[in-house]
């Protein structure tokens, strides 16, 4: 005990401690210089990574977000909209729009002649533009004996050539886009009817097999549904197990057993759980294909471990004093779960449900085997309309050639990014504001 | 998950022998070391918890061996003893509170009144109601200090409507001499208070649902001096209406709070008596080096 007594029984140290630590200091100090240097190099090279995807990405994507358009002087001639003169909404959808299009090309371009040479003319236009009139005379039919000047959607081919992805200096047999072609949309950046605007079409349309009509809604608001029964079915049922599990559940070796399947169930491949969900709810319970419904219940069978999991560790992080606390005053089981444990544990299951969510928002797999990979124009209203995802349209886009799909592959992809950042940005909002000191 | 047991060896109310294992010895006599047995009067005239041949295990070991004791109404019993005796485990066998902790099993018969608190037809809520706790380290709940005192009352339906509610938790603080000091910050978190002003927030919480009994695991052993004199006010006036058990480190203490001491030794209860003839003339030796600081 008392430390004069020892140190005069202790041998005197050959080295006194000062040299001996000394000696070793250098090599000490040495390592963890080198281990601080591998880190940063490992921290460099992942951020260099990084940074070149999100560069790459957003160099290709950015130019999808604008869109040319050309502006076109409109005869709305009564002949072709209402021969009969009768205003009739049914006989107005019906008319040839095409045809007031392709008389006022005619009309700015009256030297085009020729079949070949006039469909090329034709070409520069969208094929969606006679639907811009149609809406027009549909909201306005006033506007019919009018002349206006409209601005109608480019065709693919001028736009590509408007954003510079198009090399003039090829030979007119190596390009998309003809020696004459170039020369008309020349002329109408000179008069000032071509422009290129927000892209509004990326967001308000569904697929299609043309470039510049293609968009993302359809996918989004699939993805939407998806999530949503996703969210709906593994959230509460992912909570209440893990609730049961961990407070209520006995510890035998069932549940053990039982913990050890949600924990591998967390690592199936999850293509697996795609092949399941065509088996057991398409094949067997005959629920529609390609519907976000199976889509989402797929996403939740996934989702749950993973829900499940984490609501298990953020139970367990609370403290045992509070659970004390509340049987010690008499609180039932269940009262001391849902007015205590639950609040404090519910950042931290808000927090892994999220990331769980973010995880099924960027699945593709799973859901290709459930035919969410079809091609589908139609934006979708429902649970059970045909619906594709996200992450599975700029899967089917990424093969298309065209360059303009290129750009909105990438463009889709940033939307993808934006709503991941958004949602694990959430889980961190979510878990500064409810987080509690105890 | 519970695999609480008890024998129940005789019918509720009455037909136990609480002389049986008294061992009568004279006031000079001092016991060996080896000698097992409870030395000292386990009764008393009027028991508010009866406590018989109490055997607890955690799995296999052994953590308390035969214990037997009377605990007075309107008394405060004290509990000592060294390190891991097994204090704490007595202690939350009186309101089953071990009854949470997995492998923990308890033989034996303890009675609140004429229930036995371990028979099939008694619910733990009502009992824990009746039997408050205050343990050692303060645990408010991250709530309001309004909150935590009014939960209990809540959840047991003690009270119709907020006026009621308002002057419990008034009268409850109060008690706890803790309402000065709260008064105008009703609404801020019991965890946002000093350790000495959580503590009797926590017995402000336990007396809100007015139990019968009150026990204590170590109230004091996170305050400082002023703070547990205050308590031990706290404790000396509580006496007037429940029944409060104490386990105490402090030697002090159980000597100014209490009026019967058991001292407890690795799972046996070693001695049990009037607090003064505990402190004053211990009848076993293992009693008399621990009150001496002899210990170990
Ligand atoms: N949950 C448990 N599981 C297993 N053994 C336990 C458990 N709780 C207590 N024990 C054991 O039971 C014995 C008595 O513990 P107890 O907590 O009652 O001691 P104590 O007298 O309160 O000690 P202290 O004064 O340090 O609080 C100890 O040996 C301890 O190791
Ligand atoms: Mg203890």
């Amino acid at each position: 005990m008392n430390s004069l007594d020892d140190s005069a029984a202790l041998p005197p140290p050959s080295r006194d401690i000062k040299t001996i630590v000394n000696a070793g200091l250098k090599r000490r100090h040495a390592a963890e210089r080198r281990f601080r240097w591998f880190g940063l190099a490992a921290i460099s090279l992942g951020l260099a990574f990084v940074v070149l995807m999100f560069a790459n990405i957003i160099g290709k994507g950015y130019p999808a977000f604008w869109q040319t358009f050309i502006e076109l002087p409109v005869a709305f001639d009564p002949a072709v909209i209402d021969p009969e003169g009768r205003r009739d909404p049914k006989a107005l959808a019906d008319a040839d729009y095409a045809a007031l299009i392709r008389a006022s090309l005619r009309g700015l371009f009256p030297r085009v002649e020729g079949r070949r040479d006039l469909r090329e003319l034709y070409g520069l236009v969208s094929s969606n533009a006679p639907f811009r009139l149609r809406g027009q005379v549909l909201d306005d039919p006033a506007l019919i004996g009018a002349t206006r000047s409209v601005w109608v959607l480019a065709s693919a081919k001028v736009d590509t050539l408007i954003k510079g992805n198009i090399n003039r200096t090829l030979d007119e047999s190596l390009r998309p886009i003809s020696d004459q072609e170039i020369a008309w949309v020349d002329r109408l950046i000179a008069d000032g009817r071509l422009e290129q605007r927000f892209n509004t079409i990326l967001f308000g349309n569904g697929d299609s097999r043309e470039p510049e009509q293609a968009g993302i809604r359809g996918a989004l608001m699939g993805s939407f549904y998806t999530l949503l029964i996703t969210f709906l079915l593994s959230f509460p049922i992912g909570v209440a197990t893990a609730v049961y599990l961990e407070e209520f559940a006995p510890k035998n070796r069932w549940t053990d057993l039982i913990e050890v399947n949600i924990n591998n169930l967390a690592a199936v491949p999850s293509i697996v759980f795609g092949l399941l969900g065509l088996a057991v709810f398409i094949n067997f319970f005959g629920l529609p294909r390609s519907a976000p419904l199976v889509g989402g219940l797929v996403l939740s069978l996934m989702t749950l471990p993973v829900i499940i999991i984490a609501g298990r560790a953020a139970l367990t992080s609370v403290p045992p004093s509070i659970r004390e606390a509340a049987l010690g005053m008499g609180a039932s089981k269940l009262q001391m779960v849902g007015h205590h444990v639950l609040p404090l544990a519910m950042p931290g299951m808000l927090t892994g449900s999220i990331i769980g969510m973010a995880r099924a928002l960027g699945e593709s797999a799973p859901l290709l085997m459930i035919g969410m990979v079809a091609f589908i124009v139609d934006v979708p209203r429902g649970f059970t309309d045909p619906a594709t995802v996200l992450p599975v349209q700029i899967y089917l886009w990424a093969d298309l050639p065209e360059r303009a799909f290129v750009e909105r592959t990438s463009a889709a992809i940033m939307v993808l990014l934006g709503f991941m950042i958004l949602m694990n940005g959430l889980a961190i909002v979510l878990r500064k504001r409810f987080e509690r000191r105890w | 998950m519970n695999t609480t047991t008890i024998e129940a060896k005789a019918a509720l109310g009455g037909a136990l022998n609480p002389e049986a294992r008294e061992i009568p010895l004279s006031s000079a006599q001092i016991t060996d070391y080896d000698h097992r047995q409870t030395v000292g009067k386990i009764t008393v005239d009027h028991p508010k918890m009866l406590c018989r041949e109490v055997n607890v295990y955690y799995g296999v070991k052994h953590a308390l061996k035969q214990v037997s004791l009377d605990i007075g109404a309107n008394e405060v019993i004290a509990f000592i003893g060294p390190s891991g005796c097994g204090k704490s485990t007595f202690l939350r066998c009186l309101n089953r509170m071990n009854d949470t902790i997995p492998l923990c099993r308890v033989t034996g018969q303890i009675q609140l009144d004429a229930d036995n608190i371990y028979d099939k037809s008694i619910d733990v809520v009502q009992l824990r109601a009746r039997v408050g706790m205050v343990f050692q380290k303060p645990n408010p709940f991250p709530k309001s200090i309004y909150e935590n005192v009014a939960y209990g009352p809540r959840i047991h339906g003690m009270v119709n409507g907020k006026a009621e509610l308002d002057d419990l938790v008034r009268a409850s603080l109060e008690r706890a001499g803790l309402i000065k000091e709260v008064e105008k910050r009703m609404d801020e978190p019991g965890t946002s208070l000093s350790g000495g002003q959580q503590q009797r927030l926590c017995i402000a919480r336990a007396i809100a649902v007015n139990p019968e009994v009150i026990l204590m695991d170590e109230p004091c052993s996170a305050l400082d001096p002023i703070a547990t004199a205050k308590i031990e006010e706290l404790i000396d006036e509580l006496r007037e209406n429940y029944t409060i058990v104490i386990v105490t480190h402090s030697m002090q203490q159980a000597a100014r709070v209490s009026q019967r001491t058991a001292y407890f030794h690795l799972g046996d209860l070693i001695e049990i008596g009037e607090t003064d003839q505990i402190f004053t003339n211990p009848k076993h030796k293992l009693t008399e080096d621990y009150i001496t600081g002899r210990f170990g």
